[in-house]
């Protein structure tokens, strides 16, 4: 009301550029500010950040390894999936040391020796409610590991672990960006984009009430 | 409606109960609360509070003795497949937290998208569905018993029997593990079944000639699922509910009690 006010005694007082400008001004200075705060300010306070017990490093081990990923993320026999290693498989391995690096070191003496497991953070972990297997996807659907994971086995470092302050749950289950805009699967792992590959490859669209797929498909 | 993956027919996973067979003893119950992170309270008499997915009722004949007759009915979800998956449950769900797989059969439950409203218990017939009044607590080391496979809910959710989809899920993972598409009878059984003392309960698909279920009650999937043997019946047939759990009787006033019968109307089990 006041704008309105104020905009005809500009115009009666043949003043256009007078009160409208600090009005246009502030207006720019909140918005402005409100983007900051979201974009910016928002989604630091809403992440901690956490660091691997070590620092991984994939391209590394890509290199020596066989069977490329499958070497240390294999299927059990039930077709369950392994997900990240425990410590007896690294301790194939890494009895001693075996190399020159100095987290392979730390390695050793914090959980090799004391037959301690690694808390690892899973950037991937879903909350409780979903259900995920890998069999249906790599073997039945024959889909690459890069399809999903992306290029993480060429990282020669363990990303920062960021979790949600709030749920925490991994930073990846939303994706990076705060906004929820992704181009490849891996920076983002919601249920839209679940349901996006399944209607796209016609998986198991039998719901009733969506048309689309069933709820129990990927939920548990 | 979509009929998706035209070389996988679709199934229709269901329970054919012996009356006949089962004593009342309660394992089915047991087995299932155990298999699926049933939260329990330290006083559970009050049924009503109680949040069991597969209950055992006791019914009698109403006769004085010596002519006096007991039969235990052991209920879970019926997975009521109505007329082209509108469930009871299913129609009435504002948040889609309960739907119906045409692949399946199976009625499923979101239970961290459900809101509480209970509508879905009201048009239940059978009472198949409990609420969470309190977050579940259970007793010391309970906790790292419970099933992984099974999320566990909240207060405020409501949870109902699932066929133990996950034990599906599982046989599943495996298959595609083995480069197979269909999995084999026995490798999808619910809990109660496998824990039934006196083999009362049968599980598998309806639709596939070869399972036990299907041959004991012979669906008659063109006129709504109704069995074509004479001792097998539905709780309920005619409300059109069309559920996939079946029960066995060889006594006349058990099939009587699992619908509402006029005095001298027939049973026609069987529907005819
Ligand atoms: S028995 Fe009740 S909960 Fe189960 S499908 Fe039928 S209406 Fe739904
Ligand atoms: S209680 Fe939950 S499942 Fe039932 S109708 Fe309401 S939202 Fe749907």
């Amino acid at each position: 009301m006041s704008t309105q006010d104020d905009q005809t005694h500009a115009v009666s007082e043949q003043e256009t550029e007078g009160p409208a400008a600090p009005i246009i001004l502030f207006f720019i200075i909140g918005f402005a500010a409100s983007l900051v705060l979201g974009w910016g300010i928002f989604p630091k306070l809403l992440y901690s950040q956490k660091h691997q017990p070590i620092n991984f490093n994939h391209a590394l081990h890509v290199e020596e390894v066989d069977d490329g990923c499958e070497s240390c993320h294999y299927f059990r026999e039930d077709g369950s999936f392994s997900g990240i290693p425990n410590l007896e498989s690294c301790m194939e391995c890494h009895e001693d040391v075996i190399g020159v690096s100095e987290e392979e070191e730390k390695f050793v003496a914090e959980f090799v020796v004391p037959e301690r497991e690694v808390s690892w953070l899973v950037y991937s972990r879903q909350p409780d409610c979903v259900y995920f297997s890998h069999a249906p996807h790599v073997i039945a659907g024959k889909m690459a590991c890069v399809e999903c994971h992306g290029h993480i086995g060429e990282s020669d470092h363990a990303r920062v672990y960021e979790e949600n302050r709030f749920t925490g749950y991994s930073r990846d289950i939303w994706g990076k960006n705060i906004a929820g805009l992704a181009k490849h699967p891996w920076e983002r792992m919601k249920m839209d984009d679940c349901s996006k590959c399944h209607v796209r490859e016609n998986v198991n669209q039998g719901s009733v009430q969506t048309q689309k797929g069933g709820c129990f498909v990927c939920h548990k | 409606m979509k009929e998706a993956q035209g070389h996988n027919k679709n199934k229709k996973f269901g329970m054919v109960i012996d009356l006949d067979k089962c004593t009342g003893c309660g394992a089915c119950m047991v087995a299932c609360m155990a298999e699926n992170n049933v939260p329990f309270r330290e006083d559970e008499s009050d049924k009503q509070l109680g949040t069991a997915w597969m209950r055992v009722y006791k019914m009698t004949n109403g006769k004085p003795f010596p002519e006096t007759e007991v039969c235990y009915i052991p209920r879970p979800c019926m997975h009521c497949e109505g007329h082209g998956g509108h469930s009871p449950c299913v129609s009435v769900c504002p948040a889609t937290a309960t739907d119906y797989d045409n692949h399946t059969g199976i009625v499923s439950q979101i239970y961290t998208r459900c809101f509480g409203c209970r509508y879905c218990m009201a048009a239940c017939p059978y009472h198949a569905r409990v609420f969470n009044w309190w977050d579940p607590v259970w007793p010391a080391d309970m906790e790292k018993m419970l099933n992984p496979d099974v999320s566990v809910r909240m207060r405020g959710v409501v949870e109902k029997c699932s066929f133990c989809y996950h034990r599906y899920q599982r046989a599943m993972e495996k298959a595609y593990y083995e480069e197979r598409q269909e999995i084999e009878e026995d490798e999808y059984q619910t809990s109660c079944t496998q824990a039934c003392p006196a083999g009362a309960i049968a599980f598998g698909d309806l639709n596939n000639p070869d399972h036990a279920v299907h041959q004991l009650v012979k669906p008659d999937n063109r006129h709504g699922g109704r069995p074509k043997n004479p001792h097998a019946f539905r709780l309920l047939e005619r409300l059109g509910t069309n559920p996939k759990v079946y029960y066995l009787s060889s006594r006349e006033w058990v099939i009587r009690a699992g619908d509402n019968y006029v005095k001298n109307e027939k049973t026609g089990a069987g529907g005819h």
